[in-house]
């Protein structure tokens, strides 16, 4: 982190969304699923906030819950400093200051246009005139390494993965977003073309002074791009820090577990035991306590009845913090520090 | 690994080309490719997409459609020319000789049949066993790959199991009928971290107990080093580089591994650091270049290296690559050497 303090652009307040199960014939099943639950954190101006975490754990939900794309069962996104959705921030005024790239860059963009059209089609749904639209299109694709001349009247189909991804980047710039999520956006690319990908996401951030949420299951992607790193798991979030000081000093025990998953890259350090067994559990019925606790090598009786606090979290300008009984007073965790026991 | 490179290899795969037709030009997928895979060893074939690793893997199985598909070369495994098979033996060597996993086993697996079935009827198609002897072997199977509750897992469905899960039991059943190949195309490219790392593990484990031979297709350096005992990088259908895992993490000679290995974001890397890229895509696979066809993308490409293939060039025993400029490639530092 930089030691300059910046503003917090994004502020999440106790974001939840339970995606409700459908009964079956005999009245069977129902319940919920908890895609996301009290969910607290900031995104600061100017910063990348690398949002990592396994299949089930809700990332995507946060990203789509951060879009709009699907309401909230509960809690509020404020956008500097204006509640989003209310009279200070309609929802499409908000929408034009946060945009979003997707994993698939072929399912994104519509086959029938072509991608000068496809990129001016936001400017002019938001009431740029055609002609302007039209060249700011044709610069955004200069600006992403596509040359104009040769690929404004391509179609989607026309183009390698590559090459659609830096549309789909061009399209989410049209109209001159702040933010911009990005979900997977690398994931689906090889290696070398991720590489390119990710250095003209970093210079498009210099150039338009850009805020990211890189959502990514790649740690090594979100090691190097990230300012602050947000560790979820079924739908909370575990920790929240530095990408540094996170990756070279986790936490949490899930942190630390996802962290050791990672392959070593030696062959002569390979990984004996795995951290952890099994897979992630189901969100629909997640366990009491800390959601973690089943699977945590660190786990006592108290953390299956009590939920470790993320108030922390929710605190204004919080830039980091760790759900974890170990690290709260008086939680009644053996492992907590004895002086911690007696400053609380 | 020397005592037994002396043996007949358990795979000898010598001048393969693969040609899909039927499309507008006729696509060289592979062209060329040798490969030798001893008993009770890990290759990692490494590349990206289009690379020609997939349809490699599934040549050694005689997986592409007949009509459609050019093959040219030599192909041995166990001592059987898989290119000369009728389709009865070809019956007979799958799942016998040379087994798969793949990548997404909701696809691989029979929906309409239990996990436990489907491996009892693997069993009994090649061997003349009971019903009983079967599910019992299909029972220590699930034991083998640690499913927890084994009999229970039997009886599950593939839609019921959790991806981790499903991942083992396609393991299990592709050792059912205790093959002396396992080929592995991606396994642990659809899994989360902390099961990738299981699925690994496990895969270590087999190898060594059952002496398996395993070719592992991955787009993921980190996992083909987990489990590799050598790595063959491939380029447009052909391996342009092959050697130890440690050989080529350490000491890569050709410029395209070099490249690949620069361009990971890899945890070595300073924060705000550009990365490496290569510059420029892969070459159109149905217009190859008469030379090397890394040359275009290449930083040490001269003259020589578009007129004409270049020969394998042998830097120590079992580390080859293809390529003219290993001179001066050599002192090319890597991120992973520091």
């Amino acid at each position: 982190m930089d030691a300059v303090v910046r503003k917090p652009l994004l502020a999440v307040r106790g974001l939840v969304k339970h995606f409700p199960l459908k009964r079956d014939v005999l009245g069977r099943g129902g319940g919920v699923v908890r895609a996301v639950d009290d969910l607290n954190f900031q995104v600061l101006a100017g910063e990348t906030l690398g949002v990592v975490g396994e299949s089930g754990c809700g990332k995507s939900t946060t990203a789509r819950l951060l879009m709009q794309l699907i309401e909230p069962t509960a809690g509020e996104v404020v956008f500097d400093g204006a509640l989003v959705g209310s009279r200070d921030l309609p929802l499409k005024e908000y929408r034009r200051q946060v945009q979003m790239v997707f994993q698939d860059s072929y399912a994104s963009l519509n086959p029938r246009l072509t991608i000068e059209d496809s990129i001016a089609f936001g400017p002019q749904v938001h009431g740029v005139p055609v002609r302007e639209a039209i060249e700011r299109a044709r610069s955004l694709l200069d600006k992403v390494g596509l040359e104009p001349g040769r690929f404004a009247e391509r179609y989607p189909h026309e183009l390698s993965g590559g090459q659609r991804q830096r549309v789909n980047i061009a399209r989410a710039l049209a109209l001159q977003p702040r933010i911009v999520i990005l979900d997977e956006a690398v994931s689906a690319l090889d290696k070398s073309v991720e590489a390119q990908v990710l250095n003209l996401l970093m210079d498009l951030k210099d150039e338009f002074g850009l805020t990211y949420v890189f959502i990514s299951h790649d740690l090594h992607v979100v090691r190097f791009v990230s300012d602050r790193v947000m560790v979820m798991y079924l739908g909370e979030v575990a920790e929240l820090g530095a990408a540094e000081s996170l990756f070279v000093a986790p936490r949490h025990p899930y942190t630390k577990a996802l962290l050791s998953s990672m392959p070593s890259m030696d062959p002569d350090r390979r990984t004996l035991d795995a951290p952890l067994a099994g897979d992630p559990p189901n969100p629909i019925d997640p366990p009491s306590g800390c959601r973690f606790h089943p699977r945590c090598p660190r786990a006592e009786a108290v953390c299956a009845q009590r939920v470790p606090s993320r108030r922390a979290l929710a605190l204004q300008g919080a830039t980091e913090g760790v759900a974890c009984l170990m690290n709260e007073p008086g939680s009644g965790h053996t492992a907590v520090a004895p002086a911690q026991e007696l400053a609380a | 690994m020397k005592a037994v490179a002396k043996a007949a290899p358990l795979v000898d795969i010598a001048d393969l080309s693969v040609t899909f037709s039927g499309g507008r030009a006729p696509v060289r997928a592979v062209s060329g490719v040798s490969l030798q895979v001893q008993r009770g060893e890990t290759v990692a074939l490494i590349g990206e997409s289009g690379s020609g690793k997939s349809v490699t893997l599934r040549t050694m199985l005689m997986l592409h459609p007949a009509r459609r598909t050019t093959l040219g070369g030599r192909l041995v495994v166990a001592g059987r020319d898989v290119l000369a098979m009728s389709e009865r033996e070809l019956a007979d060597y799958r799942g016998k000789v040379a087994s798969m996993i793949f990548q997404e086993p909701l696809l691989a697996l029979d929906p309409v049949y239990s996990v436990g079935a489907q491996i009892v009827e693997s069993i009994r198609r090649h061997e003349p066993v009971s019903a009983a002897e079967a599910h019992s072997r299909a029972l220590e199977l699930f034991e083998r790959v640690r499913i927890p509750s084994p009999e229970r897992r039997l009886a599950a469905y593939p839609h019921e199991m959790s991806g981790g899960m499903r991942q083992r039991a396609m393991i299990a059943l592709a050792l059912a009928c205790r093959p002396e190949l396992l080929l592995a195309d991606e396994p642990t490219t659809a899994l989360d971290a902390t099961v990738q790392i299981q699925v690994l593990i496990l895969l270590r484990e087999l190898q060594r107990e059952l002496g398996l031979g395993i070719v592992f297709v991955t787009h993921d350096i980190g996992a083909a080093l987990e489990v590799a005992d050598r790595i063959a990088v491939m380029y447009a259908g052909r391996i342009v580089e092959e050697g130890t895992a440690r050989e080529l993490i350490h000491a890569p000679r050709h410029p395209y591994t070099q490249a690949l290995l620069r361009s990971r974001a890899h945890g070595a890397l300073a924060k705000g650091q550009r990365l490496v890229t290569i510059p420029g895509a892969p070459p159109d696979l149905s217009r190859l270049p008469p030379g090397c066809a890394f040359a275009e993308r290449c930083r040490l490409a001269q003259d020589a290296c578009r007129a004409q293939q270049p020969p394998a060039v042998e830097l120590a025993p079992g580390h080859r690559a293809r390529c003219l400029r290993t001179d001066a490639s050599a002192d090319t530092p890597t991120s992973h050497t520091a």
